[in-house]
């Protein structure tokens, strides 16, 4: 009996060794597939845990976090989120995150392996950072300026500091407020599906994320091809175009909305934006050269982040002769998002150089010590910097005394290109209002301010529409905020 | 009375009536037996400041402050343990002096948890309960040690018992059924598991009834193909146990619990085979297990859906119906890793229904690692141990096989269970021995716990040889 008690011992200690293997295999060997299971809700309950880091404007913050209590603790908050959204973007508990929110996510959330003192310490402390904040370069004031200028009519606006490429202002109409994404209630779904179903797409981010026809504001880049190119050489001399123009190749012929462009000197073309003689123009510097302008300003260019993406401005490298002239009034397959035109207007200002568009100064830990800062870099050169000379001209003009006067700030160097883009099946949807345009102060030694406006203005008079009318008043607005700041 | 010089098994085929046989202490000189009290209370100190460190743990990781009721808590347990300690001083004071100290840190351990988890389910508080039961639990030890002066009265009571643990097990039939078991009982408010209780009484009934017919089982009957392991008894003496056998599980399975149902025919097997020696019945026993694993598995849907989980344990993932139980203690146990996360910071209430009771053990994985769930396992291991050297170092075989029963009950329990929530095995729910909330568990093994002081002290109040048997 002493032998079979022994022999059934020995079976209970391998059951329970059995266990201790199984056990090991479990919460060692398997614990990493475990952990990053989908459905383990533990990765979200941790993100969750702990009140997310700030996003800062003007140094304060523009989102907040709010302890519900629950399982999934910490919402976001935010103030003046429609003025925002299109920068912070949202921070779901149910639906993700966007934008800035989810550009910045690993320091936000406090997952950022930069967050850590030191290397390593937190597995093997197991503890967590703190969400971290992201300082952004927005100009609260010229943001401000720009929401209330759309006033809620469908349109965007971006302005840039031209030498930097720090972005001023981001502002998409209509917008929506993003704290009622943030939790996980039922009336979270519900406005998800409403804001879903709006026909306005109030979360569309048309600043960076729509492109539009971007019309005669276009013209900023043909004439600087045509500068660089040499097919103009003095501004005032007559451009030997006819009006209307008979597109080659067609037998359509385009026009003009005035008079007096028949071959109009660059400059008086610019001023009174005749499309007779940019179509012309472009068609004289050929597909070639104006493609490769275009992209100098960043057109064709699909990788833009700011951090995060930018839609691509498209600018068609295969076209016929007739096409090409439709391109170069920016027309046809000419597309471009608001910020690239912002950028456009900046390489004028900036000497030439298109800089690289930003959104974060830097970023922080909670206690404010800096994790990684943004440098300024220099993307392309977009044209001569004596053509750079030449192009402030031509917008200074058109601000002084050509479609754009609207724009004009008593004291300020302000240059600027108005546009009205056709669009639709036949040209029948209402025309987009554009107005880009760049401001230098007094006391500034360099322009400090572009700034990119379109305004889709459905609701508008259809003959109103022009980008002088409707769009360089709220450019204006921008402007003077930045300058007066 | 006992013949010295005769075999065991000659002694009881002489003897009709083995359990009215005297003590075999009382006609030999009693030696000094080391008593190691003091080792029993200086470990139950241990227990009780751990359980106590733990309590305040909790409180701290969740409140940030030391809990309010840490000193009633640390009382309260301090004067059941104490109690406990007193009696086994008195009345078995050569009892093995780890038992009790093993059975109040699990006990105090459990209590932890379950706190631990009530923090999550305000509307549902179980550890006061639990506390009133592991009180209970506490009482009968103390009332089993001071009036069982000697395990062998049991044996007369082999009949009674097993009339007892069949009537507890048929009774919850008369009862509604909850969660798709029929195992509770519900009188003035508070549910009883009679099943826990039967365990112990089949223990008692399997283990006298083999004592005395051990020698007809092992040496009577028939070989099979010439082998003389794989004899087979005669009908007429296995006829009783098994008809008893095939009741309770017949019984079980109309309860659909078939976690019990898989510890009694375990046992079953266990004291058949140190009963008898016959390694035939081990290969009986589990081709029995086997084919009746696979028609239950098959035929039972309840069942059949609990293999299935234990194959694919997220396969309600894929199908993107979120995870079931089964794989919430997974995820619960991985998350836990090396050191676990720290008593009130896993998130192991996710596994929801069930994670007080059959689940603990996962709470315990996440919170304290694998190191503190391997430290959980080995104290059972020694429970068992020390159950096991019991009953090597008695010598009467019904006190061996009770013995050697009652500490089987609890690895086959611990290996059903925790093997089963940690995917080791299908799942089958049962409460894990002392940690897992449950009235009639805890006090379950609370009687076990004190059958096996008064066993072990029996042991080591004889004179010892090798081989724990008497000496001619």
């Amino acid at each position: 009996m002493t032998r079979c008690i022994k022999h059934a011992a020995v079976f209970c200690a391998l059951l329970l060794l059995a266990l201790l293997v199984n056990i090991t295999r479990v919460q060692l060997v398997q614990a990493q597939r475990y952990d990053d299971n989908p459905a383990n809700r533990r990765q979200v309950i941790a993100r969750y845990g702990r009140p997310r880091g700030a996003i800062l404007v003007g140094g304060r913050p523009v989102t907040g976090s709010k302890d519900t209590g629950e399982q999934l603790r910490y919402e976001r908050t935010y103030k003046n989120g429609p003025l925002y959204a299109p920068v912070t973007g949202f921070a779901s508990q149910v639906y993700g995150t966007t934008f800035l929110e989810h550009a910045e996510d690993g320091i936000l959330s406090g997952t950022d392996p930069l967050l850590t003192p030191f290397p390593l310490w937190n597995d093997v402390t197991r503890a967590r950072n703190p969400g971290g904040d992201v300082v952004t370069t927005l100009d609260p004031a010229a943001q401000e300026a720009a929401y209330e200028g759309l006033a809620g009519r469908k349109g965007a606006v971006a302005a840039v500091e031209p030498s930097t490429g720090r972005i001023l202002a981001l502002v998409s109409s209509p917008s929506y407020d993003p704290a009622v994404l943030s939790g996980n209630r039922h009336s979270v779904e519900r406005s998800w599906r409403r804001l879903n179903g709006d026909p306005d797409k109030p979360m569309l981010n048309r600043a960076v994320r729509q492109t539009y026809p971007p019309g005669s504001t276009f013209k900023v880049v043909t004439a600087a091809a045509a500068l660089d190119a040499g097919v103009v050489t003095d501004l005032d001399e007559p451009t030997r175009s006819p009006d209307p123009y008979r597109l080659p190749g067609t037998s359509t012929a385009l026009t003009n909305e005035g008079d007096g462009c028949a071959d109009a000197s660059l400059r008086a073309a610019f001023a009174w934006s005749c499309n007779t003689v940019f179509a012309k123009l472009g068609v004289d510097v050929g597909v070639t050269d104006l493609a490769a302008t275009a992209a100098g300003f960043g057109f064709n260019d699909p990788g833009l982040r700011v951090p995060f993406s930018v839609a691509r401005s498209t600018f068609d490298r295969h076209v016929d002769k007739a096409q090409l002239a439709l391109s170069a009034i920016g027309q046809y397959n000419t597309r471009a998002t608001p910020l690239q035109m912002a950028m456009v207007s900046a390489a004028v200002a900036n000497g030439g150089q298109v800089p690289a568009p930003y959104l974060v100064e830097r970023t922080t830990t909670v206690n404010g010590t800096t994790v990684a800062t943004s440098g300024v870099r220099s993307r392309f050169r977009a044209m001569h910097p004596s053509t750079a000379v030449r192009m402030r001209e031509l917008m200074r003009d058109v601000v002084e005394r050509g479609t754009g006067t609207n724009a004009a700030i008593p004291g300020a160097t302000v240059g600027g290109k108005t546009g009205t883009a056709q669009h639709g099946v036949g040209n029948s949807g209402t025309p987009y209002a554009w107005f880009v345009s760049w401001a230098q102060g007094e006391q500034d030694v360099e322009p400090t301010v572009a700034v990119a406006v379109v305004v889709e203005d459905a609701s508008a008079d259809r003959t109103d529409i022009s980008g002088g009318g409707v769009a360089a008043p709220i450019a204006r607005a921008v402007m003077e905020a930045v300058l007066g700041g | 009375m006992t013949k010295p010089g005769t075999t065991v098994a000659a002694q009881y085929e002489e003897s009709p009536k083995p359990w009215l046989s005297e003590p075999a202490d009382s006609s030999a000189p009693a030696p000094r037996v080391p008593r190691r009290r003091g080792i029993e209370l200086a470990l139950i100190v241990v227990a009780v400041l751990l359980c106590v460190y733990g309590y305040c743990d909790v409180g701290l990781a969740k409140n940030g402050t030391v809990p309010p009721g840490a000193a009633g808590y640390g009382a309260g347990l301090g004067v059941l343990a104490l109690l406990a300690h007193l009696a086994v001083r008195r009345r078995a004071p050569c009892a093995d002096p780890l038992l009790l100290p093993i059975g109040v840190l699990l006990n105090g351990l459990g209590l932890v948890l379950i706190h631990r988890l009530d923090l999550e389910t305000p509307g549902h508080r179980a550890a006061p309960v639990q506390l009133v039961w592991s009180t209970v639990g506490v009482a009968l030890f103390i009332v089993v040690v001071v009036l069982l002066r000697d395990h062998r009265v049991l044996q007369r009571y082999a009949y009674v018992c097993v009339t007892a643990a069949l009537v507890l097990l048929a009774l919850p039939i008369f009862f509604p059924s909850v969660n798709g078991a029929r195992i509770w009982i519900r009188i003035a408010g508070f549910s009883l598991q009679p099943g826990e209780f039967a365990k112990v009484l089949l223990a008692v009934f399997f283990a006298a009834y083999l004592a005395a017919n051990r020698g007809a089982l092992a040496y009577t009957g028939r070989q099979i193909w010439r082998l003389r392991r794989l004899q087979l008894p005669t009908g007429r003496v296995l006829g009783p146990i098994v008809a008893i056998w095939l009741l309770s599980v017949g019984v079980l399975v109309l309860e659909r619990d078939l976690g019990t149902s898989l510890l009694f025919f375990g046992l079953f097997v266990v004291l058949l085979y140190v009963a008898t020696g016959r390694t035939g019945w081990i290969a009986v026993g589990l081709l029995l297990a086997a084919l009746g694993a696979f028609a239950v598995g098959t035929l039972e849907p309840h069942v059949h859906s609990r293999v299935e989980d234990w194959l694919h344990p997220f396969a309600t993932i894929e199908a993107g119906q979120g995870p079931n139980q089964l794989s919430q203690s997974l995820f619960a146990f991985a998350a836990g890793g090396l050191f676990g996360t720290g008593l009130g910071l896993g998130h192991s209430i996710l596994i929801g229904f069930a994670a007080k009771s059959d689940f603990v053990l996962a709470t315990a994985g996440e919170e304290l690692g694998l190191a503190g769930l391997s430290a959980i396992v080995i104290l059972y291991a020694l429970l068992v141990e020390r159950g096991y050297r019991a009953g090597l170092c008695l010598r009467d075989p019904f006190g061996r096989l009770l013995a050697v029963g009652l500490a089987s009950i609890v690895a086959l329990q611990v290996f059903v269970i925790a093997g089963g929530v940690s995917g080791l095995i299908p799942l089958t729910g049962m409460a894990m021995p002392f940690l897992a909330q449950g009235g009639s568990s805890v006090v379950t093994n609370w009687i076990i716990v004190a059958l096996l002081i008064r066993i072990s002290d029996s042991a080591r109040r004889q004179p010892q040889d090798d081989d724990g048997v008497p000496t001619p």
